[in-house]
């Protein structure tokens, strides 16, 4: 094993499950990390250590027709992406490069995004990252190797620790492989665009774009001004994407100006990875997770709040917000959350304010117990990632 | 015949008491205990197995769930809950000492939102009811077992149910957006909410498919989506499995995902066809049913591009349908495959492994020679796109020896499965069926470690016991005699 400052980077998944057996025997705490290149989120975990997945990478098992993909955890996404193209096949949930919007110049992990369960805008059609993981390979808080779930499309046998990782951002065992389900990559991408004069009436568009029978892949809105420009996405073959868009265009003609756009892959990268949010270097960001009906609600709110940037995607269940950090505006993102009966995230932010704010919702009293029961079993000592998500968890 | 856990000796005096007390919670007539009206409930879809529960409740609101569980957790009395006890794996099963809690009475739809795409419906609410309240509209929900018209939504969460459709639209777990979940201690929570992907652990995704192990769900928010504009099946055979199997996948391989894609073989296209008369090609060796979306030409082009694609393989006979009617007719004899089978055979298991795609003629090969071996007939038909699969294993029930074979073989298909990298369960869930498999799927270490997250929502093991987990590792049973079901 390499030892990087305090950062151990173990060759093997043996190695990785001897050091946190090691770790757990020295009650050291470990600060769980894919490429390492971002300690700036979340809560500031309280670690001695630093354990990097980066050691662990290479893709074990591609059957392009069986729409299975496996590697280990530290394998860099672009990487992975590649080798699907090569295929012509894709990640199905279009995770985001936050690179620009990090500032990190290392190219995230496929453990880390599956630890932080991170989707684009085809989630809104084809479902989450979580929904397409598999089969997982991890390392729990007492060294142990385990698996869950497998190589399979369909499998019900057991509980669904898949799930239960993804998205735990390694509170619960280090991630060491992942299997994902793929598809096959659209080969032509459409939009349609409609100028709209209030956010009301671009969800309204977005709603209807969603509720239509095109098999919309994304439906996002970009305010300016009052209103804003609303897209929806198709993707498919050729002949359909341009009978589909047509037929949505006309449709569409009555929220607003519609119109046509094809390739116009650059413009859905771009919201994937909340570039038209417009952050600025020292903004706080934060995504709010809100039924679409409730999202105009939200920014209305914050604006009265005093100005923050917006980008709502996900037929508007996803609002990104960027303002000024503060607890101030911090308070007013999570009234304005909870008020829309949604969610929120602090995802962006200096370390002061992420480490004296809840930077996600509390759990319920119910949960929360049965949320440390989990925890006792699966990291018995608190070694992973403590104080990750929430104060004690 | 699998064993079952004897019943808690101080449980089974107490009887009187404790019916009395779920009067007291659930007054009229949702406490059943006369013999004769519980005999409905004492088995499910596997229904080789029976066994006469303490009492049943049948609860009409959240409140009610939760002080039945509140009470039961305060009493150490065992809960089962129960849908439409359509479990093929004997997931609804009840014990001696146990209340069944079924939930067919919560049966309302609350909330259609089309805006946010969504509807709020209670647990005991059928998987086709949703659809049918929302297609006038033009929505559907995804999901569709073959069971739909019966099993309830609830049981769909529980058992993370799949469809002939999922190949596109994902299973119960991809369609779920929140539930409302009550604790074994009584508590109600809130788990999601109409929106999506919730910061925090996804007690979403590990209640989904937990079997009636972690908790009760009562009401569930469930994505709802807008029908396409059509869809059109066609109908492929050919003369090898081999061969059929690779014109999946390059039909897969080309980048056309259909809506479904459906495997025959040879028994099962003749009990099909017997039953149904959907003009299925009797000398064929495996048949495919493949269905695309869109509006008409857009089926007319993928159908065109399919048929090409199989026409690479030989096929023995192709038939695209040219109308929704004819589709209908492709789809007749699959839809009632259960039911073909069951003409030729009253009593057949339903097995459900799945296998990674590449492996399926090396499977099907030795599915056959088992069947030659064990000298029980077997008819298959399965998902290709996924792999999931389902062996119709025929026997008689009047003889115990051709019983005890038919369990010994099922179990022999699914460590197959598991063998060439598949697992034991696609869609039915573990259950009492494949519970004293789980070792050949998992290590111990693996098991426990679910036990453990099993035990951190219910610490008593009171929800469900006896199913999923082999007993002799649960530390709750390590003490007690295990008793014969039957
Ligand atoms: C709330 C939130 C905040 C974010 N903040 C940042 C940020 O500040 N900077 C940034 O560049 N990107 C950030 N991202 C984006 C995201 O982390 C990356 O796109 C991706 O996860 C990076 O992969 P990585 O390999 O670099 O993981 P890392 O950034 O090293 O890790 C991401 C998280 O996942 C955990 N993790 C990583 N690998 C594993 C594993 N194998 N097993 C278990 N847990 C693992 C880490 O402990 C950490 O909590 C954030 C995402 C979210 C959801
Ligand atoms: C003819 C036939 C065809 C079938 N086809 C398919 C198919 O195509 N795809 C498929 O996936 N399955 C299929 N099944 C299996 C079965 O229909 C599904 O597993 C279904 O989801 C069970 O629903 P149910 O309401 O009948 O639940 P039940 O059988 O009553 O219960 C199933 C499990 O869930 C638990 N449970 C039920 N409701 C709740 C609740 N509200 N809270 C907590 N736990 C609960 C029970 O304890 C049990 O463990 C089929 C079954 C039959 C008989």
């Amino acid at each position: 094993m390499t030892m990087l400052g305090s950062t151990y980077v173990p060759k093997s998944e043996d190695a990785l499950a001897a050091t946190v057996a090691t770790a757990m025997v020295m009650g050291e705490k470990l600060a769980i990390e894919g490429n390492g290149s971002k300690r700036a989120l979340l809560r500031p975990v309280q670690a001695t250590r630093s354990i990097s997945v980066r050691g662990l990478t290479g893709i074990t098992l591609y059957h392009p027709t069986e729409l299975i993909i496996s590697a280990r955890a530290g394998t860099p996404l672009p990487e992975i992406e590649a080798a699907l193209a090569e295929k012509g096949q894709h990640l199905i949930a279009e995770p985001p490069d936050l690179a620009a919007l990090f500032g990190s110049s290392r190219p995230a992990t496929i453990g880390g995004i599956v630890a932080t369960n991170l989707s684009g805008p085809r989630r809104i059609a084809w479902g989450a990252m979580r929904d397409h993981v598999m089969g997982i390979r991890a390392v729990n808080g007492k060294g142990e190797i385990f698996r869950s779930g497998g190589r399979v499309l369909k499998n019900v046998t057991g509980l669904d620790l898949c799930k239960l990782l993804t998205g735990s951002h390694g509170t619960l065992g280090v991630i060491t492989e992942v299997t994902l389900k793929v598809l096959p990559a659209p080969k032509a991408t459409g939009t349609v665009s409609i100028r709209v004069a209030t956010l009301e009436q671009g969800i309204a568009a977005l709603s209807a774009g969603l509720g239509s029978p095109f098999s919309v892949t994304g439906a996002a809105l970009l305010p300016e001004g009052d209103g804003g420009i609303a897209h929806l996405r198709i993707e498919d073959f050729e002949e359909s994407v341009a009978y589909r868009c047509g037929k949505l265009r006309d449709d569409m003609a009555r929220f607003g100006e519609a119109s046509i756009a094809m390739d116009t892959q650059a413009l859905w990268q771009g919201i994937r990875d909340a570039e038209p949010l417009g952050a600025e270097p020292e903004d706080a960001i934060w995504r709010v997770s809100v039924q679409p009906s409730a999202a105009p609600g939200v920014v209305a709110s914050l604006r009265a709040a005093g100005g923050s940037k917006f980008l709502l995607d996900w037929g508007g269940g996803l609002v990104w917000v960027a303002a000024p950090a503060s607890e101030a505006a911090h308070q007013a993102v999570v009234t304005a959350a909870l008020a829309a009966q949604g969610s929120f995230t602090l995802f962006r932010a200096p370390e002061a304010l992420r480490g004296s704010v809840a930077v996600m919702p509390d759990e319920l009293p119910a949960l929360a117990a049965i949320a440390r029961r989990v925890k006792a079993v699966m990291d018995p000592a608190g070694l992973l990632n403590p104080g990750r998500m929430r104060a004690g968890q | 015949m699998i064993p079952l856990p004897a019943p808690k000796p101080e449980v089974l005096a107490r009887r009187a008491q404790i019916v009395a007390a779920l009067q007291a919670i659930i007054p009229g007539d949702g406490v059943i205990s006369e013999a004769l009206r519980l005999k409905p409930y004492e088995t499910d879809g596997l229904s080789a197995y029976r066994q006469p529960p303490l009492a049943v409740v049948l609860p009409s609101s959240t409140e009610q769930v939760a002080a039945v569980l509140k009470y039961c957790n305060a009493h150490g009395v065992r809960v089962v809950p129960r849908g439409a006890g359509t479990s093929l794996s004997g997931g609804a099963l009840p014990l001696a000492d146990a209340v069944v809690m079924g939930l067919m009475r919560m049966n309302h739809i609350k909330q259609v939102d089309y805006e946010n795409r969504l509807a709020v419906v209670e647990a005991g609410v059928t998987n086709l009811g949703i659809t049918k309240h929302v297609e006038a509209d033009g929505f559907f929900y995804a999901p569709d077992p073959s069971s739909q018209l019966a099993c309830m939504i609830g049981g769909n969460v529980m058992m993370n149910s799949g469809g002939a459709h999922c190949l596109k639209y994902g299973v119960t777990a991809n369609n779920l957006l929140g539930l409302t979940f009550v604790t074994i201690e009584g508590e109600v929570v809130q788990i999601g909410g109409t929106y999506l992907d919730a910061p925090g652990y996804d007690w979403l995704g590990i209640i989904t498919g937990s079997e009636g192990q972690l908790g009760v769900v009562t009401e569930v928010t469930v994505r709802i989506l807008r029908g396409p504009e059509g869809a059109r099946a066609m109908l492929a055979a050919f003369d090898s499995i081999e061969v059929a199997g690779q014109a999946v996948d390059a039909i897969i391989g080309s980048g056309i995902i259909p809506v479904a894609l459906e495997f025959m073989d040879r028994p099962c296209i003749h009990a099909c066809e017997a039953f149904a008369h959907a003009g299925y090609p009797l000398d064929a060796e495996a048949m495919l049913i493949i269905e695309v979306e869109g509006n008409v030409e857009e089926q007319d082009r993928l159908l065109g591009w399919i048929k090409q694609i199989c026409n690479r393989f030989n096929p023995i006979s192709l038939k695209v349908a040219e109308t929704a009617e004819e589709s209908l007719a492709i789809w007749k004899g699959r839809k009632g495959a259960f039911g073909a089978v069951g003409r030729i055979s009253p009593d057949y298991l339903c097995m459900d492994g799945t296998i990674p795609t590449g492996e399926l003629p090396f499977v099907l090969k030795r599915i056959g020679e088992m069947s030659a071996s064990y000298g029980l007939q077997v008819a298959n038909v399965f998902h290709a796109g996924d792999g999931n699969l389902h062996p119709l294993i025929m026997f008689d029930a009047n003889n115990e020896a051709s019983f005890h074979a038919a369990e010994n073989f099922g179990a022999d298909i699914l460590k197959l499965c598991v063998e060439v990298g598949g697992c034991l369960t696609g869609e039915h869930g573990v259950g009492i069926e494949k519970r004293d498999l789980m070792p050949v799927q998992f290590s111990p270490l693996e098991l426990d470690q679910m036990r453990g997250i099993k035990g951190a929502f219910d610490p008593q093991w009171l929800l469900n016991p006896a199913k999923v987990f082999p007993l002799e590792g649960n530390p709750i049973f390590a003490t007690i005699p295990v008793l014969n079901a039957a």
